[in-house]
């Protein structure tokens, strides 16, 4: 059975960067801010992925970022999430001109840019985890609730709601019963894949330097600081970016699992 | 009193174009009445207006009472009360009148939850007697949709109308969309239980021969306006008007037809 394969293989590669993200929290090979391990150390010895620049070891940083990593990502879907699923199913059920305005207003969220977005979240507020979370689960949402919108239409224009209606079906109960069940696993799979953009556009921010400032080392901040070394120590770089691969391929293998688990209809048909 | 009188109803288009226009007719407790036209005729816009279901955009006209409540301008909770208790519904296609991802036993326990109020064992029993009442086989509850067959479907899709235990039934096409020997079968099936429970019947369908069938008195829709009313058997008898001679013409050929090839 497909869904089962890669569900598993998704919780693996997920599961590693858990990993890395958990036990740095009780577990850390050297301080984050511990600068004796000598410029540009090259991996292995005492330094398992060896040293950046300033002598920090590469390994402990890659620790403290999977935890930014997965803090922004789960924090900003929440945020998208909720406000996008509310907003879109409000939009899904208004009358003509209610729909209209919310479907403009969206429109204006999503084509604003992510990053200006951010800049202006960052320049109310001030550059940290928090701004960062808030400013991408806001651009999230304008996304979300388009999509959550469009299903809720389709759903509605089914004759199982026009049956559930005639034999006396109240809105909240249809809204509980038969809209969110027949939404949730396309908005899911939609979500993981928003996660995997929310943990890039988080090292984007960080690589301009509009995210969590030091000592929060995430993956997008060690990018940019090795970015002047990439030729004499390409494992600073490197290894960043494939845990970001690795996260975001894991995350939507993961959505692609649970889909095809949860539809009935797939599963069955194996 | 009426169990269900449309007076001078119409259906607006938001365009404005009227798809259904002074149409009257009413039903009693118990009685049959079956609507018939072609496609496009208003049948099933006027099932959906009786119902207050119209599609989004398009408005009722004139009056419509269903079991005592004016349909025609009433608010959704009023219509929420009067919908599965006045009158519940059958459609065409019984794959999409089923929720895909709902197993067929949970759609048939949730009107019966919300109009006899029953729970737990209880509840599955209700269940049960429901999908035995439909001659549907007890597995039947733990499948989904796409697991069973068009005709079981429908069977479900029955059992959930009458699971609201309304004393109006609206049967908008039931078997139009399946195979011929089942059509039989299903027609037989919703024949004997709105007979068993006393229930009234508002039968709508293309196929005239099917109509004369099940119902008593029938409504003759062209273009959104009746063109005839009556008992069936005078109407099949003695057509007034052209088109429903047409209707009456077309469904004997077809048996003259089947008459010729006959050994």
């Amino acid at each position: 059975m497909k869904g089962r394969h890669t569900f598993a293989a998704g919780c693996v590669l997920v599961g590693l960067v858990l990993a890395m993200a958990v036990v740095s929290l009780v577990w850390l090979p050297y301080d984050p801010s511990d600068t004796t391990g000598g410029r540009l150390a090259p991996p292995g010895g005492e330094h398992l992925l060896g040293t950046d620049k300033l002598g920090r070891d590469l390994l402990t940083h890659l620790m403290v970022g999977a935890r930014i990593a997965l803090t922004v990502g789960a924090g900003s879907v929440l945020v998208g999430g909720v406000l996008g699923v509310a907003a879109g199913l409000l939009a899904g059920f208004a009358t003509r001109w209610l729909d209209d305005a919310l479907s403009a207003a969206l429109d204006i969220l999503i084509a604003f840019p992510t990053l200006l977005l951010a800049m202006l979240v960052v320049a109310v507020r001030e550059a940290s985890l928090g701004s960062a979370i808030v400013a991408i689960g806001l651009a999230m949402s304008g996304v979300v609730a388009r999509l959550t919108r469009v299903l809720v239409k389709r759903v509605l224009a089914q004759d199982f709601i026009t049956a559930s209606r005639t034999s006396g079906t109240s809105w909240p109960r249809l809204v509980t019963e038969h809209v969110l069940p027949n939404i949730w696993p396309t908005l899911l799979v939609n979500l993981a894949l928003q996660l995997g953009l929310a943990v890039l556009a988080e090292a984007s921010l960080s690589y301009l330097g509009l995210g969590p400032p030091p000592p929060n080392a995430s993956w997008g901040r060690l990018l940019q600081e090795a970015q002047a070394t990439v030729l004499t120590a390409p494992i600073g770089a490197i290894a960043p970016g494939v845990l970001l691969v690795v996260l975001v391929v894991g995350v939507n293998l993961v959505a692609d699992g649970l889909r095809d688990l949860a539809d009935p209809t797939r599963r069955s048909s194996r | 009193m009426s169990l269900l009188k449309a007076d001078d109803l119409s259906v607006r288009h938001p365009g404005g174009h009227e798809l259904v226009r002074g149409l009257s007719f009413g039903v009693e407790p118990g009685a049959r009445l079956g609507l018939v036209g072609e496609s496009g005729s208003g049948k099933s816009l006027t099932a959906l207006a009786v119902m207050g279901l119209l599609p989004a955009g398009m408005t009722a006209g004139g009056s419509v009472v269903l079991g005592g409540t004016q349909v025609v301008g009433a608010s959704g909770r009023t219509l929420d009360q009067m919908r599965g208790r006045a009158a519940s519904m059958v459609f065409q296609e019984p794959l999409t009148a089923l929720d895909p991802l709902m197993r067929v036993g949970r759609q048939i326990a949730g009107p019966i939850r919300r109009r006899r109020g029953l729970r737990g064992g209880a509840l599955r029993a209700a269940v049960m007697e429901a999908l035995s009442e439909v001659r549907l086989p007890e597995r039947v509850a733990e499948a989904y949709p796409h697991e069973i067959s068009g005709g079981q479907r429908q069977r479900a899709a029955i059992a959930m109308a009458l699971a609201c235990e309304p004393e109006l039934l609206i049967a908008d096409e039931p078997t139009t969309a399946l195979d011929v020997t089942v059509q039989a079968e299903v027609l037989a099936l919703l024949d004997g239980l709105v007979a068993g429970r006393g229930m009234a019947l508002l039968f709508i369908s293309h196929d005239l021969a099917v109509v004369a069938d099940v119902a008593d008195r029938v409504v003759v829709l062209k273009e959104g306006s009746a063109v005839e009313s009556g008992r069936t058997r005078d109407v099949v008898r003695e057509p007034r008007h052209p088109y429903t001679r047409s209707l009456v013409d077309s469904a004997w050929a077809l048996e003259g037809e089947l008459d010729r090839l006959a050994p």
